[in-house]
């Protein structure tokens, strides 16, 4: 040491343990851990994937095979289940319906969040935190709360068993989660930015479509995908305000129970078609979803 | 952001949502409260009731067993989740098509309709039919989720850490890769161990997407209703009937007007309240921790 | 004790290089000397980061040893190395105190706590950071933080070298030649081995003893900043040392005459010789705007140029002139002699520099 603080005393070292570890061992401590790490990782992917494959693998089976013996894998391999699913139209028609009513309520919800969240995140305006709080708390509202009155509201407006009725009733959560994410999002691009485009002589609709929305692309791809789930995803709702127009797919499902027992082999396929689109959608998203699910807020 | 501009003609740009949300949000839980207050007989034959049905509500003993069910519920998958979903974000693959492939199947829960999981679960449960039940009578275990309760609940909290741990480990997973390089290579540098680098670089970094967790988690949570209807229809007996399953057994089935409209608001405000108290805590902790270091 | 001694190094980050410029560092042998202040200079992406985290360890290098007192420590992590580093962007553990933070690679070494506290509030006087001790390092200001850094480095009594990675890139710029004096009193005080990673030659130039200046991959010179400024090794450390950088002249030798665009250059007969010896056809001469001279009217050995454009920056101007039809530049005094857009330039003979191949060669007379 050729330098020496007043508190050390001569020629002590603290670390003399730590340079006498072999470069092979440490090599082989640290590809210890990687490994662990990766045996972890799999098994928790694997403990994840078992019930998924599980249901493939009965979707693949006829019905006596998967009452009759316990199978692994499909012995007899059979697409039957999803002939029938795919040509049945009162089947089908379920997939067409809970995929109706999720785009328009993307839709909707994009239309009326985007704007709303950019006031929320450039202005200050009467009331602006009282109607942000209040928006946030529809998002706790628990949806069977509005189950009647929802059920009554449609009827009495003539929407029941409409798919726009569904895409509107989704609107009470995915609105307020929406602009929630967005308003994340659009915190995040300076300020500057909005003064600039007004000062290159854009109009507002113009700088907003034409620089804004772009630069804040991501953000909403992770939004149109959280939309996509919590409407694809919500049963209790969709099927309070539908009967048979706009049944949606997992009610279409309950079907497959009968007097004579229940159609496994079916339900299992119809249930495999229902993860399909969230597959589709995920793997649009797979590259802004990591930075994504921290909403805008890390 | 403070630099905010004040100007009213803002709320232009809020009205079409206020709108929407007005009538999808306002309008019912006019209704709700309406009815919350009246004995609706017939048409037009109702009767103010003033707060009868709430209190009916309040000392409804199988309603305080399922409100008891719901908080312990909740508790158990946060203590479970939580601290999984930061492990499993911790031993995710940074980059690579490991990276994508994983993010992909750790989220393929979260896409499934939540009836869907349901019966993923009934199905793979079975002992009959499904790997897990088959498999667990194989090892001489006596599983049964439709006569033991025990059992039922182990299943429906398996079933939902299955369901909701990836979004925690999503968040997490993206609150983790928002820290730079540099702050790894300065504690590789101090000599940190990886205790160490959790608890002062990756922890501190994980505060505020923990705080979404939890707080979206215990709202999930506390409207759980399609899954353990499917899986367990809320038995055996009531062992697992959870609030939502009450409720809408009680305005659907029953079409008891009055009390499950009592019951709706003492729900929200329930969860509201909750939600509220748990965030306040949060933020008061964190200024706290702030002022602490302020000037 | 750090003698840290790079031999034959090099580093790709491609998993099969082919060409010379799949190399972030081209092969390259290097002598950093215990206790010595010096910077590592170079524009963006010419791989000084890259050297930076390969003596520190945070890179294996692909080829090469990197010896540290002869010891050759390639595979030894950054913890193992004695070395304490500050980045770019200040690092600090934001939930710890200050004290906690200058405490922190003491505790991790299992270090008792009585012999911590006077370690740390002896480096925090040093660095003046004594009243901030007990407040949360979240909210200091870049400079304080980056001063929490540098401490972590050097409460370790077994540092013996701190790299610098651009550390005054987030500081106030009244704020940063307080910063960089501190680092050169610290220097001074413990006799510890500092590399400053910069692209600001004035940077480089006031903190470190030896710059070594880095282009595409390569050490191009190493040297004080005088020895740069008066003989640059390479044309690049001509032009990217100094305000403004050299003139370089593209030359060529003909009947007995050194040729720059078809105008004959007035410069000792020594260079036309060497120039005419030369093999190359790659061959510059190189003239500092410092020592070129600007004269109204025409006179014996004087080039004819032409004025573009005068700026006066105060205490001297940069004249841009043209000559064989490119821009070149020359520094004059304050109150130099007025003249007009037609002006003849001289040349101080013993400032020229000749390059071959782009490396200087030396000129004896």
């Amino acid at each position: 040491m050729s330098y020496q603080l007043e508190n050390t005393q001569q020629g002590e070292k603290y670390n003399t343990i730590f340079s006498k570890v072999p470069a092979a061992e440490r090599r082989k401590r640290h590809s210890r851990s990687r490994l662990r790490k990766r045996l972890l990782l799999g098994t928790y992917i694997v403990l994840l994937v078992l019930p998924l494959y599980w249901l493939l693998n009965m979707s693949l089976q006829t019905n006596s095979e998967i009452l009759g013996s316990m199978t692994l894998w499909p012995q007899n391999l059979t697409f039957d289940n999803y002939i029938g699913i795919f040509t049945n139209p009162s089947w089908y028609m379920g997939y067409v319906n809970s995929i109706m009513y999720v785009v328009m309520n993307m839709i909707i919800t994009m239309l009326v969040a985007l704007p709303a969240a950019y006031a929320f995140s450039r202005y200050k305006f009467i009331g602006d935190k009282h109607l942000f709080f209040w928006l946030l708390t529809n998002l706790m509202a628990p949806p069977a709360v509005f189950l009647l009155p929802y059920f009554q509201l449609y009827y009495s407006v003539g929407l029941f068993d409409t798919h726009i009725a569904v895409a509107l009733a989704h609107c009470l959560f995915n609105i307020p989660l929406a602009i929630w994410i967005l308003e994340g999002f659009m915190s995040s691009v300076p300020k500057e930015i909005d003064e600039t485009a007004y000062i290159d002589g854009y109009s507002f609709p113009k700088f907003f479509i034409k620089i804004f929305i772009p630069m804040i692309s991501s953000g909403i791809g992770v939004v149109l995908f959280f939309l996509f789930m919590f409407s694809w995803v919500e049963l209790l709702l969709a099927r309070t305000l539908t009967s048979t127009d706009a049944q949606p797919i997992g009610m279409i499902m309950t079907r497959t129970s009968t007097a004579s027992g229940i159609d496994w082999g079916t339900l299992a396929a119809a249930g495999m078609l229902t993860i399909v689109p969230g597959i589709l959608v995920v793997y649009f998203v797979r590259n802004h979803i990591a930075k994504g699910f921290a909403l805008g807020r890390t | 952001m403070n630099n905010k501009v004040y100007n009213n003609r803002a709320w232009l740009l809020v009205l079409p949502m206020l709108v929407l949300v007005a009538f999808s949000a306002i309008i019912p839980l006019m209704t709700v409260v309406n009815y919350s207050v009246q004995d609706v007989l017939g048409p037009n034959a109702s009767f103010f009731t003033g707060t009868e049905w709430f209190r009916t509500m309040l000392n409804d003993s199988a309603l305080q067993a399922a409100f008891g069910r719901q908080i312990m519920f909740s508790l158990i998958i946060l203590a479970i989740q939580i601290p999984l979903g930061i492990g499993i974000a911790l031993i995710m693959p940074k980059q690579g098509w490991q990276a994508s492939a994983v993010l992909i199947l750790i989220t393929l829960p979260l896409l499934i309709p939540w009836n869907v999981v349901g019966s993923i679960w009934q199905i793979f449960t079975r002992g009959d039919i499904g790997l897990m039940g088959w498999g667990l009578r194989e090892l001489g275990i006596n599983y049964n989720i439709t006569r033991n309760a025990g059992d039922a609940w182990a299943t429906i909290i398996l079933m939902d850490v299955w369901h909701w741990t990836p979004l925690v480990a999503m968040l997490c997973y993206s609150g983790l890769r928002s820290i730079p390089e540099a702050y790894y290579q300065a504690a590789r540098i101090d000599r940190a161990s990886k205790w160490a680098v959790f608890r002062y670089i990756q922890l501190p970094k994980l505060t505020n997407v923990l705080v979404i967790a939890v707080l979206l988690r215990f709202m999930h949570s506390f409207m759980i209703y399609a899954e353990p209807f499917v899986l367990t229809g809320g038995g055996p007996g009531s062992s697992t009937t959870f609030l939502t399953q009450s409720l809408a057994t009680m305005a659907i089935g029953q079409q008891d007007l009055g009390p499950s409209a009592a019951f709706s608001i003492i729900y929200f405000l329930v969860i509201l309240l909750v939600s509220w108290v748990f965030y306040t805590t949060i933020m008061h902790l964190q200024k706290d921790k702030n002022s602490q270091g302020g000037v | 004790m750090a003698e840290i001694i790079l031999k034959a190094l090099a580093h790709t980050y491609s998993a099969n290089p082919t060409s010379p410029e799949d190399y972030a560092i081209r092969q390259m042998e290097h002598i950093w000397h215990q206790g010595g202040a010096y910077a590592l200079l170079g524009p963006s992406g010419c791989g000084k980061s890259t050297l930076l985290n390969i003596i520190s360890g945070l890179l294996e290098p692909s080829e090469g040893d990197v010896l540290f007192d002869g010891q050759r420590v390639n595979e030894l992590p950054p913890e193992e190395r004695n070395i304490a580093q500050v980045f770019q962007f200040p690092v600090i553990y934001d939930t710890m105190t200050v004290f906690d933070n200058l405490a922190f690679p003491l505790r991790n070494i299992n270090i008792p706590g009585h012999r911590i506290t006077p370690k740390v509030e002896e480096v925090a006087e040093i660095l003046e950071l004594t009243p901030l001790l007990k407040r949360k390092a979240k909210g200091l200001t870049a400079d304080e933080k980056q001063k929490v850094s540098m401490g972590r480095g050097l409460v370790r009594d077994d540092v013996s070298a701190i790299l610098f990675d651009e550390p005054l890139t987030v500081i106030d710029p009244q704020l940063k030649w307080k910063l960089r004096r501190k680092l050169k009193e610290i220097h001074q005080r413990f006799n510890i081995t500092m590399i400053y990673v910069t692209h600001d030659q004035l940077e480089a130039a006031t903190f470190a003893d030896k710059i070594a200046v880095m282009y595409e991959g390569q050490v191009v010179q190493f040297g004080t900043p005088q020895e740069l400024f008066e003989t640059p090794a390479h044309t690049f450390v001509g032009y990217f040392i100094g305000s403004p950088g050299m003139n370089i002249l593209d030359v060529r030798h003909h009947a007995g005459e050194v040729i720059f665009a078809d105008i004959p250059l007035p410069i000792p007969q020594t260079f036309v010789d060497a120039i005419a010896n030369t093999k190359s056809s790659n061959i510059k001469i190189g003239i500092r705007p410092e020592f070129v001279t600007v004269h109204a009217s025409k006179r014996e050995g004087a080039l004819p140029a032409r004025k573009r454009q005068v700026q006066d920056l105060g205490t001297y101007s940069i004249v841009t002139f043209e000559l064989g039809g490119q821009a070149f530049k020359a520094r004059l005094p304050e109150g130099h002699p007025e003249f007009g857009d037609d002006i003849y330039l001289t040349f101080d003979h013993d400032q020229l520099g000749l390059f071959v191949d782009e490396y200087r060669v030396e000129v004896t007379s």
